[in-house]
């Protein structure tokens, strides 16, 4: 006689599209745990293509782009990475989305994708997406991970855009291309720091000083 | 006038103490209390021995013997401005032109320096810091008498908050903040701080007001001579030119202890030594070929050894450390001076980048010693 019952399929509770976890997955990135100034992670390419918002807004939205899907093909594909190939998985992945993104670029928005130069290319290299591709999407359905992908390129990016407009500001009175002193009639003269990558450091650590300051920060023994 | 100033701030002590009226602005109290008299703290328990002179009196001493150089700069610039527009001009004339010209650049770095000095103490609730009475009398000295007030002021700015502020104020700083006016300056703003144009107050555009750097530089004749130089009758940042004047601020910060002179003539002698070996393997090249003793006396060298090098607070803390920082700066110095074709002057950088060492300096001395000491124990 068998005392063995059957086991109660367990209830799928499915999970709200945009619940509080799932909006969570989208704004933590913007300040607590921003990829840059909490994690900092990506910050040479954030040296990088700051100097001018155009190029940095460019960038911030190819980093979206391969963030967000290899995210979601990363995760579709998590239970069947054996994983001790997973970092060529991944990278796989992800190249393929660079190349893409590359393409594009040069295809429309030539310009642009000149000044980048060979920082679209390096894309596959930022520290952010092996990093949310290993700590996230491994471990996580689709869903959140195009979520979390969404999130983090936010966070990334919208650091990008305050850098890239103070340097530009300062570096060479504009915003997006537009003399904004020469229109006020304001003779402006650039301050060559901001146009160096030392400017972006600079900046970087300022914008990180001022989250701290908020948010309050203790030093990991 | 003494016991007045002093019965006046005993009376308004109070008010500034804790549950005082004016508690918040306690340390400026305590910065203008110290700054008239030597402050009575005592310490509180067990036996320590308090030097009487404290950090405000150790930069005053530093701030006298920038003095001669000051005065000197200072008709200097006005020497020159009527050399340049070939008018001739009274000692007195000379001295009241580059006044004009000086003491606005001194004043702007002071206000603005002092003043974030000032917003950070009160902020922080830390007591005022005297750190910038050095640092506000430095910044002038090393730029060109043409660098624009605005100019000043971004720079002073920058230095006290990123290079010093940022890192917990003074006695924290990784760089010597007057540099770290200047290299900013230096990179944001290369035309108003290099260049043929700037050394010279109001210049006209056919006088060459090419320094002796830029003309050895070029391979040109270098237009003034050993003496000019070493007296300080030539064009450059306003402090700068004088060896003279620079040396007797050296005696001054030798005599009073507060110096290193280890520093100072490790960076002359690692200047002369490097200038030496560059007349060896001169060949054709007429800036290497140039006298070594010359590199002493040029731009900014002695400048920087006598008042930059010295820095208590940037340069190597250990006393063997002192000599192989010294040292290092004057090769370094000549090297960049005669080897890099972007920069014409290497003291700035030169010292920057010693101060960044200055750490590792001292942890290697420390080691070699502790070294030493061990095998010696091993040997009874």
């Amino acid at each position: 006689m068998s005392t063995s019952t059957i086991e109660k399929p367990a209830v799928k509770v499915s999970e709200p599209l945009f619940g509080k976890k799932q909006r969570k997955l989208i704004s933590n990135p913007l300040d607590g745990d921003n990829p840059i100034t909490v994690q900092v992670l990506g910050i040479c390419s954030a040296l990088a293509v700051t100097v001018q918002m155009k190029p940095a807004l460019f960038m911030a939205l190819g980093v979206m782009f391969v963030l967000t899907m290899s995210n979601l093909f990363i995760s579709l594909m998590r239970n069947i990475i054996p994983s001790r190939v997973r970092i060529i998985v991944q990278l796989v992945v992800v190249s393929t989305f660079v190349i893409l993104v590359d393409q594009i670029f040069k295809a429309y928005a030539y310009e642009v994708s000149k000044e980048l130069s060979v920082f679209v290319n390096l894309i596959v290299t930022n520290c952010i997406i092996m990093g949310r591709l290993e700590a996230f999407a491994m471990g996580n359905k689709p869903w959140p991970s195009i979520l979390d992908g969404i999130g983090n390129a936010l966070g990334y990016g919208a650091i990008l855009m305050v850098v890239a407009f103070i340097r530009e500001i300062l570096g060479s009175g504009s915003i997006f291309g537009f003399k904004v002193f020469n229109e006020l009639g304001i003779n402006y003269t650039g301050n060559g720091v901001m146009v160096l990558p030392v400017g972006a450091s600079i900046v970087i650590g300022l914008v990180i000083w001022a989250q701290r300051a908020r948010n309050g920060y203790k030093e990991e023994a | 006038m003494k016991q007045f100033l002093k019965e006046k701030l005993e009376i308004a002590r109070p008010l500034f103490e804790k549950g005082g009226k004016f508690e918040k602005l306690h340390s400026v109290y305590d910065g203008f209390a110290t700054f008239l008299f030597v402050p009575g703290h005592t310490t509180h328990t067990g036996a320590h021995i308090r030097d009487g002179i404290d950090l405000k009196r150790t930069m005053f001493t530093v701030v006298i013997s920038l003095v001669p150089a000051l005065l000197f700069g200072i008709w200097n610039v006005g020497y020159q401005h009527f050399l340049a527009i070939g008018e001739k001009a009274a000692f007195i004339d000379q001295f009241l032109y580059g006044s004009l010209a000086v003491l606005p650049i001194l004043v702007v770095s002071y206000a603005v320096g002092l003043g974030i000095e000032f917003a950070f103490a009160q902020f922080r609730g830390h007591a005022i810091n005297e750190g910038f009475l050095v640092s506000g009398i430095l910044i002038p000295l090393i730029l060109p008498p043409t660098t624009p007030l605005w100019m000043v002021a971004v720079g002073t700015a920058f230095a006290v908050i990123i290079g010093k502020e940022v890192f917990g104020g003074t006695g924290m700083n990784l760089l010597n903040p007057a540099l770290t006016a200047r290299v900013f300056l230096f990179f944001a703003y290369p035309a108003a701080l290099s260049g043929d144009i700037v050394w010279i107050a109001d210049k006209p555009d056919a006088y060459s007001g090419a320094t002796m750097l830029a003309n050895a530089a070029a391979g040109a004749p270098l237009g003034y001579s050993f003496l000019d130089a070493f007296l300080g009758i030539i064009p450059g940042s306003i402090g700068e030119t004088s060896t003279l004047m620079i040396l007797i601020g050296a005696i001054i910060l030798f005599a009073t202890g507060i110096g290193s002179w280890k520093i100072m003539v490790s960076v002359f002698a690692g200047g002369w030594f490097m200038g030496l070996l560059m007349n060896l393997l001169a060949g054709d090249n007429s800036f290497m070929a140039m006298p070594a003793h010359y590199h002493l006396v040029i731009g900014g060298f002695a400048f920087g050894a006598v008042f930059m090098a010295t820095d208590p607070v940037s340069a190597a803390q250990t006393e063997r450390g002192k000599i192989l920082y010294g040292v290092l700066i004057g090769v370094l110095t000549v090297m960049i001076r005669v080897w890099n074709p972007a920069y014409p002057e290497g003291m700035m950088m030169a010292i920057l980048l010693m101060n960044v060492f200055a750490p590792l300096i001292d942890y290697f001395t420390i080691e070699a010693n502790k070294k030493r000491r061990l095998s010696r124990a091993k040997n009874i």
